[in-house]
């Protein structure tokens, strides 16, 4: 039971560093990016082309995602995203939606349908098991490590946002963009390296997880509903409510494929229909805040 | 010149009391509304007056107190219930249907007025007694020569007009109007005026207003809200002569006429 | 009286449409090889003005429409199978369960922002396809239901090879749910829909009872979807899982969009553009299509949806 406990946190702290991003743009922007899952695959495919054709390390291959998505991201904030952010949600939807699917056919035409297979570097393989009054807790080093990584950035993200000057910028720009960009704050370079930064640390979760949740042209998709549950749940006025949302969702989902496998996923869509009819402003968000 | 004194009370707050978090937007707030009353709210800016509509029309659920119309316990009623028993509003910005045009709109409040609403078979125009009763309201109004314009592309002014007549058109008893000359150019505002000025005389209104003229030739008795508090009541002369209304307005500057 | 008059107008049958109707139910006479694809562009067309009747007049998205077109299928084939083989009360049969599944699922749909009505509306749609996965003894699962046959339609109308009496068939019932959707806009119930559209604070503040309103609506609308699925089942002769998959949805979506939101023709035109630019890029690149389909809608949307395939309503009223 404690196994499926710690690989519940591991699941959950990989989709917070996966959907942070999009809590965070769209508590911004008030944009529904459904394109996000998007950013994570191409995190996840740079990692494989230069592990396979470059022989580039697994470690290295890390900020390297980053870097490539949070490119890419800030390329597309510029240039398709901005005109979209005051339309109408639908439009919004509709536009995500599209290139969405442009992005899984393009890595689908590329580097065709099959999942692709990381070689996990030798130290990250293996398992040590601990005996503890619980129980047995048996710890896959690879998922030890993505608790690592992901707790290492959370605390970073805290950081920045909380003290530093960039942060308050951003934390006003949510809050009210027009009084902010009436003090003198530089809304659109806010939006630009935000955007970039979620779209970088989707990649990053896209490049770790590759191993953990399967990397195939379909990822954006099959996770998005994860995403957004994180999102819609977590509330978008702070990262500690996104974190626990996505803790709560890795531990509930590994703990019932486990316990009930017959429903399987079944029981993360009604838990997250049940937590959104009960608290539809999410369950963590500070009350007055924006939904 | 109280001449509502001796009415019932139609529209009652009592104790209402309205907090966010650390912040009570509404303090202990007590006011009674009379039959036939033209009752002015008057205060500071944030002091609250929008907030006490909102508590009224069910739009915020009051921390304490109770809210009663025509002797019923209104507290827990839904706000389109509220309306269903004659308490209708005004918008202080304008919470106008876009896509439909000024007859259009009328149409269909006055249909949900007249309990068509879940009518899905007959079409709109359909009902005489609708359409006659958008023709004078629209008359009312000065809204005749834009009926068939979208109401996107209306001037402000009748844009306020088309406000505040989708209100009457709901056939009012209690009537809660906030700040309907509010950002209504100077060429508008008489038009407007007016039609404030020839409300039925049934009807019981209450007025948010910063415009002083309009709250001195309109209201017979008025309240002072200051950060969330009942300051004072009574009558305008009372009001006016007040030291502590005048030091209220005084002290944060000339509170002067919107233009 | 003038008020009057402009109020019936708008809901009034212009010229052009008995006719277009009429070309409409002549072309699987003219045409009959083309009859399979008429079929599928009426059931298309019935799925969207569904969606319509949500999304395009009161307001809702919903990612996950495709729960109740799915559902009206499964219901569909089930009955011809287990209980009888009759069309007409099979296509009953489904309307009324999903009804009754638009009628729960309104409950996730009254509160919560846009956002929140995606997540549940895509929910629902992901928790029947898994469900429909899981009981595979009842659906099929992965395989989907085969051999669903049907029995003459009315009695008397075999359904034929070519698909003639499907194609009919399916068009009378989209013209049907048709005229009573145009009814029903064009109402004062229609009416108090598009408040809620337009400004739902509004609509409350009118005495417009917003929560039950959307439950009808909801409900209507998902029994429609349901018709539509039933008749995909009953005319195709399976159903399978892909009835309740993203794409459905995503795909209704897209061509209420293209064909104009909030128009009940827009239903209609856009199935027929869809469809032919379906057919037209599945021949030209059969596996990488939806590339060209994303491409479309990002164009769609930054150019802007009210300038696509609409001149002659630059001229009319907009519903």
């Amino acid at each position: 039971m404690l196994t499926i406990l710690f690989d519940g946190i591991a699941y959950g702290m990989l989709l917070f560093v996966l959907a942070v991003g999009l809590a965070v743009t769209m508590g911004l922007m008030n944009f529904i990016n459904l394109a996000h899952g998007a950013f994570a695959m191409v995190g996840g495919y740079i990692t494989v082309l230069l592990m396979q054709r470059f022989g580039v390390p697994f470690l290295v291959c890390l900020p390297l995602a980053f870097i490539g998505a949070a490119v890419l991201g800030g390329v597309l904030e510029r240039t398709l995203y901005r005109p979209m952010y005051h339309k109408p949600h639908l439009d919004q939807v509709l536009f995500s939606i599209g290139l969405t699917f442009m992005a899984v056919a393009t890595m689908d035409y590329f580097m065709g349908s099959t999942q692709q297979i990381i070689q996990l570097p030798v130290f990250l393989k293996g398992r040590t098991e601990l005996e503890t009054p619980l129980g047995t807790l048996g710890m896959g080093h690879y998922r030890l490590f993505i608790i690592a990584v992901c707790a290492a950035l959370t605390v970073a993200l805290q950081f920045v946002l909380a003290r530093t000057r960039f942060g308050s910028r951003l934390r006003a720009s949510v809050d009210d963009q027009r009084v902010a960009a009436g003090l003198g704050i530089n809304v659109n370079i806010v939006f630009l390296s935000t955007f970039a930064v979620g779209s970088g640390l989707a990649g990053l979760g896209g490049a770790l997880g590759a191993e953990v949740l399967g990397l195939d042209p379909s990822f954006p998709l099959k996770f998005m509903i994860y995403f957004l549950i994180v999102v819609a749940v977590g509330g978008t006025s702070s990262i500690t409510g996104p974190l626990l949302a996505a803790l709560l969702l890795g531990i509930a989902d590994v703990a019932g494929k486990y316990y009930v496998p017959k429903l399987g996923a079944f029981i993360v869509y009604s838990l997250m229909i049940v937590i959104l009819i009960w608290r539809p402003q999410g369950l963590f968000t500070r009350q007055g805040g924006k939904a | 010149m109280n001449t509502t004194a001796n009415q019932a009370v139609v529209l009652s707050a009592h104790g209402l009391i309205k907090r966010f978090g650390g912040i009570t937007a509404t303090n202990n707030v007590t006011l009674d509304l009379r039959q036939g009353a033209r009752h002015a709210l008057i205060g500071p800016n944030g002091a609250g007056k929008t907030t006490l509509i909102n508590l009224l029309t069910g739009v915020l659920e009051p921390t304490e107190g109770r809210i009663t119309l025509d002797g019923q316990d209104i507290t827990r009623l839904a706000p389109h219930q509220r309306v269903r028993r004659g308490m209708v509003r005004t918008f202080q910005i304008n919470q106008l249907f876009d896509s439909f045009t000024p007859l259009e709109t009328l149409a269909m409040v006055v249909s949900q007025q007249q309990g068509l609403g879940g009518k899905w078979w007959q079409p709109l125009g359909a009902r005489k007694a609708v359409t006659e009763r958008c023709g004078r309201l629209l008359e009312q109004f000065h809204l005749t020569s834009v009926m068939h314009q979208q109401t996107k592309v209306l001037a402000y002014g009748k844009r306020r007009l088309l406000e505040i007549a989708i209100a009457l058109a709901c056939e009012p008893r209690v009537l809660l109007l906030d700040e309907p000359v509010a950002g209504v150019p100077a060429g508008e505002r008489e038009e407007l005026l007016q039609t404030v000025a020839a409300l039925p005389a049934d009807v019981s209104v209450l007025l948010i207003e910063h415009d002083m003229d309009l709250v001195f030739s309109f209201a017979t008795r008025m309240t002072v809200l200051v950060n969330g508090t009942v300051l004072t009541e009574g009558d305008p002369d009372e009001i006016a002569n007040d030291p502590r209304v005048k030091a209220v307005y005084l002290g944060h500057g000339e509170e002067t006429a919107h233009v | 009286m003038k008020t009057n008059v402009e109020l019936m107008h708008a809901g009034r049958w212009r010229v052009w449409e008995p006719l277009l109707w009429l070309v409409a139910f002549a072309l699987p006479l003219l045409m009959p090889s083309h009859a399979l694809i008429i079929n599928e562009v009426a059931i298309v067309a019935l799925f969207a003005v569904s969606l319509d009747l949500v999304l395009g007049y009161t307001g809702i998205v919903s990612l996950g429409h495709a729960a109740f077109f799915g559902m009206g299928a499964y219901v569909a084939a089930l009955f011809a199978k287990l209980v009888m083989p009759d069309p007409v009360v099979g296509l009953l049969a489904g309307i009324a369960v999903a009804s009754v599944l638009g009628a729960v699922c309104s409950l996730t749909i009254l509160r919560g922002t846009d956002l929140t009505r995606l997540m549940v509306t895509l929910g629902v749609a992901l928790i029947l396809l898994e469900l429909a996965n899981k009981l595979d003894w009842l659906t099929g699962g992965a395989d989907g239901l085969q051999g669903v046959t049907m029995g003459p339609l009315l009695g008397r109308f075999e359904f034929d090879l070519y698909g003639r009496t499907a194609a009919w068939y399916s068009m009378t019932v989209l013209l049907v749910f048709f005229v009573l959707a145009r009814r029903l806009v064009f109402s004062p119930f229609g009416a108090t829909l598009k408040a809620i559209r337009d400004n739902r604070l509004r609509a409350m503040a009118i005495g417009i009872p917003v929560s039950a309103r959307l439950s009808v609506i909801y409900t209507i609308a998902a029994g429609v979807a349901g018709a539509a699925g039933a008749l995909l089942a009953q005319t195709s002769g399976f159903a399978s899982l892909d009835v309740f998959e993203f794409h459905r949805s995503a795909d209704v979506m897209l061509i209420l969009v293209v064909g104009g939101v909030g128009w009940l023709y827009g239903g209609v035109a856009g199935a027929i553009v869809f469809k032919l630019m379906q057919d037209w890029l599945s021949s030209i690149t059969p596996q990488y299509w939806t590339f060209w389909i994303g491409l479309f809608l990002v164009v769609l949307v930054m150019v802007g949806r009210e300038r696509l395939l609409r001149p002659w309503t630059w001229f009319g009223k907009k519903s």
